[in-house]
């Protein structure tokens, strides 16, 4: 490593180049200078947004937004809580993430050992079907489900809609679709990965088909489904466009879309709109503390390891 | 979903070499009863793909040929060509939407990739703090771009934003509505959208460049090439499967891109882009599915040339 860094050292001479660099021994000043000017440009927005909604509304209009005069407290959030119905919009958020992403991963966890762990005529073709379907742009497919969900009756004691619009049921099952293909490529790109030794001493032993894939090879993909379920939680939790295309009702949308009504509902009051937007961050940023880790690994589990 | 995910293809890293697809299990070898376990397996899933995302994809293309307004299938009328003549002739926000996708794609690919890559290049040299760094720009990658847009607003307000008081017009007749005035709202959009891509565009190259060989380098350097000679000539052509990912994720969000304007202003008023001209035809007072569907059409056409490039250089070698 030093000899490359000192190596880098030396295109400092280049013109133009951001990289300038000292030597191993002398700290790299460029490189920081331009580093925490780079940070501080990336925390102005969200460091703004917490500073407006630590101000009661009464004291930024009093000194103005751009001032720290007046106190500093919590209650917009608390007024943000209730009047915005934030415990509805994560129940319901909660309604959709956590099937859609067991679903997700289960799906995608029999397809990827059935395609990675057998040669059979049309693996690697339903293979590309998959991977192809999670790049579509959503909006291709919107007319279509919608009008298939619309046309699709239901008794009023299931559905208040009569069809399978407004219910989470479309909701989670279109996250679900899309989000297999993903997950089915990059698992099966990890379990070809995994010695085929194993199953095939257990086939020896006797061991069926269902037991090879919950026994030997679902406990050695943990940390691939540990990845991917940290980020599908992020993805699904994040997901704006099915719930606003499939879900009239407010108070059945999960917090994402939710946002769209109550950024509305809070447009005069921007220490309230600031706060809502706080109190929808910190479930990412729970998850952000908890599981950084797993969710870079979820991210680049493919692009690095294959 | 606004959020492109994609792996690196395995078999450009030499995971599956030659032999082992014939090592693998032959289907005709399981019992009866292990093959209709695995048949299960394999049809749940891919029924799901079939009636969610290939079917649909076939029906948006018949409904761009039709006229319908959504009620009884009795009413479905030939349409021929003229929903896309429509589009292309006589609907005004088709061609700046266009445009703004275009301006998008090269937006990412001009300032907010490569911006990506120099941050992971800096914070790749062991540099102190790195961790913290990493953490701070990588940190709106988690956000949605619903809420991206709702934060950036704050930001960007006319008269309570905290850029028009930096810029010291907040309160004056000079003070920019960034996301309301048309001439500026896509910049300041495109700005918000910088924010997290590079972000993720950052963390893919990290992992990208920690999996170079670092002899690579050291002979580079021994041969007596600078750094910017051995970044640009050794290591960025070794990371060739990441820079084909980081391209067509860029493609992709810029045909996606849709949360961020939707919850500005719906996608209109200098804000057009195509996924949002799919959705203001589909819902509200005009209802024209064969309109919409026409311009979904169009969005898949031009969606699947990336599409096929990246799997086509994914799956070469194992078709």
């Amino acid at each position: 490593m030093s000899q490359v860094s000192t190596q880098r050292s030396t295109a400092s001479a280049k013109p133009g180049k951001p990289t300038k660099v000292g030597s191993m021994q002398r700290p790299r000043y460029g490189i920081h200078l331009f580093l925490i000017v780079m940070a501080v440009l990336w925390l102005i927005p969200l460091g703004w947004a917490v500073f407006t909604a630590l101000r009661p509304k009464a004291d930024t209009d009093k000194f103005g937004y751009f001032s720290l005069g007046g106190s500093f407290n919590f209650q917009n959030f608390v007024t943000a809580w209730n009047q915005g119905g934030f415990a509805t919009l994560f129940t319901n958020s909660a309604i959709i993430v956590v099937p859609s992403v067991i679903l997700t991963l289960a799906f995608a966890s029999m397809m990827a050992f059935a395609v990675s762990r057998f040669s059979w005529k049309f693996n690697v073709t339903l293979l590309i079907m998959f991977t192809a379907g999670n790049l579509l742009p959503p909006q291709v497919l919107a007319a279509p489900l919608f009008e298939m969900f619309k046309h699709f009756e239901l008794p009023y004691s299931v559905s208040d809609s009569g069809n399978l619009l407004n219910t989470y049921f479309a909701v989670i099952a279109v996250d679900t679709a899309f989000q297999v293909g993903f997950c089915t490529f990059v698992l099966s790109n990890y379990m070809k990965a995994l010695p085929q030794d194993m199953t095939e001493a257990a086939f020896v032993d006797g061991a069926g088909v269902w037991r090879q894939y919950w026994s030997i090879i679902m406990p050695l993909t943990r940390p691939a489904l540990a990845a991917l379920g940290t980020l599908e939680i992020i993805w699904i939790y994040n997901d704006f466009f099915w719930p606003l295309l499939f879900i009239q009702s407010g108070s059945k949308l999960p917090v994402t879309t939710g946002l769209n009504n109550l950024q509305g509902q809070f447009l005069s009051n921007y220490n309230l709109l600031a706060a809502g937007a706080i109190i929808t961050v910190i479930p990412t940023l729970i998850i952000y503390l908890a599981l950084q880790r797993q969710f870079v690994a979820g991210l680049t589990l493919g692009a690095s390891k294959g | 979903m606004a959020d492109t995910t994609l792996g690196a293809p395995a078999s450009a890293r030499g995971l599956l070499s030659p032999g082992r697809p014939r090592r693998r299990r032959r289907y005709s070898l399981l019992s009866r009863r292990d093959k209709i376990v695995l048949g299960a397996m394999v049809f749940v899933p891919t029924l799901i793909q079939l009636v969610l995302i290939w079917i649909p994809t076939v029906i948006s293309v018949f409904l761009s040929f039709v006229r319908w307004n959504g009620l009884a299938f009795s009413d479905i009328r030939p349409a021929g060509l003229a929903n896309y003549a429509y589009v292309f002739r006589d609907y005004p926000p088709f061609w700046p939407a266009l445009q703004h996708n275009v301006l998008w794609l090269v937006f990412l690919a001009v300032i907010a990739t490569p911006l990506g890559l120099l941050l992971a290049i800096l914070l790749d040299q062991n540099i102190r703090g790195t961790r913290i760094y990493q953490s701070i720009f990588f940190g709106p990658v988690m956000l949605s771009l619903v809420l991206i847009g709702v934060i950036w607003q704050l930001f960007y307000s006319q008269n309570n934003g905290l850029l028009n008081f930096l810029l010291g017009t907040s309160g004056t007749p000079r003070a920019v509505d960034w996301f309301g005035d048309p001439k500026v709202n896509i910049w300041a959009a495109l700005i918000a959208a910088t924010w997290r891509h590079a972000g993720y565009v950052m963390i893919l190259y990290l992992a990208g460049l920690k999996g170079v060989d670092p002899s690579l380098r050291e002979a580079a350097s021994l041969d007596g090439a600078n750094a910017v000679q051995t970044f640009f000539r050794v290591v960025f052509p070794v990371m060739r499967p990441i820079n084909i990912v980081i391209v067509v994720i860029t493609i992709i969000e810029s045909l996606r891109a849709f949360d961020i304007v939707y919850i500005i202003n719906r996608g209109t008023n200098g804000l057009e882009l195509i996924s949002a001209l799919v959705i203001q035809n589909l819902v509200g007072e005009g209802q024209v599915i064969g309109v919409g569907s026409a311009l979904a059409a169009i969005l898949l056409v031009v969606s699947l040339v990336p599409i096929i490039i990246y799997l086509s250089r994914t799956f070469k070698k194992e078709a």
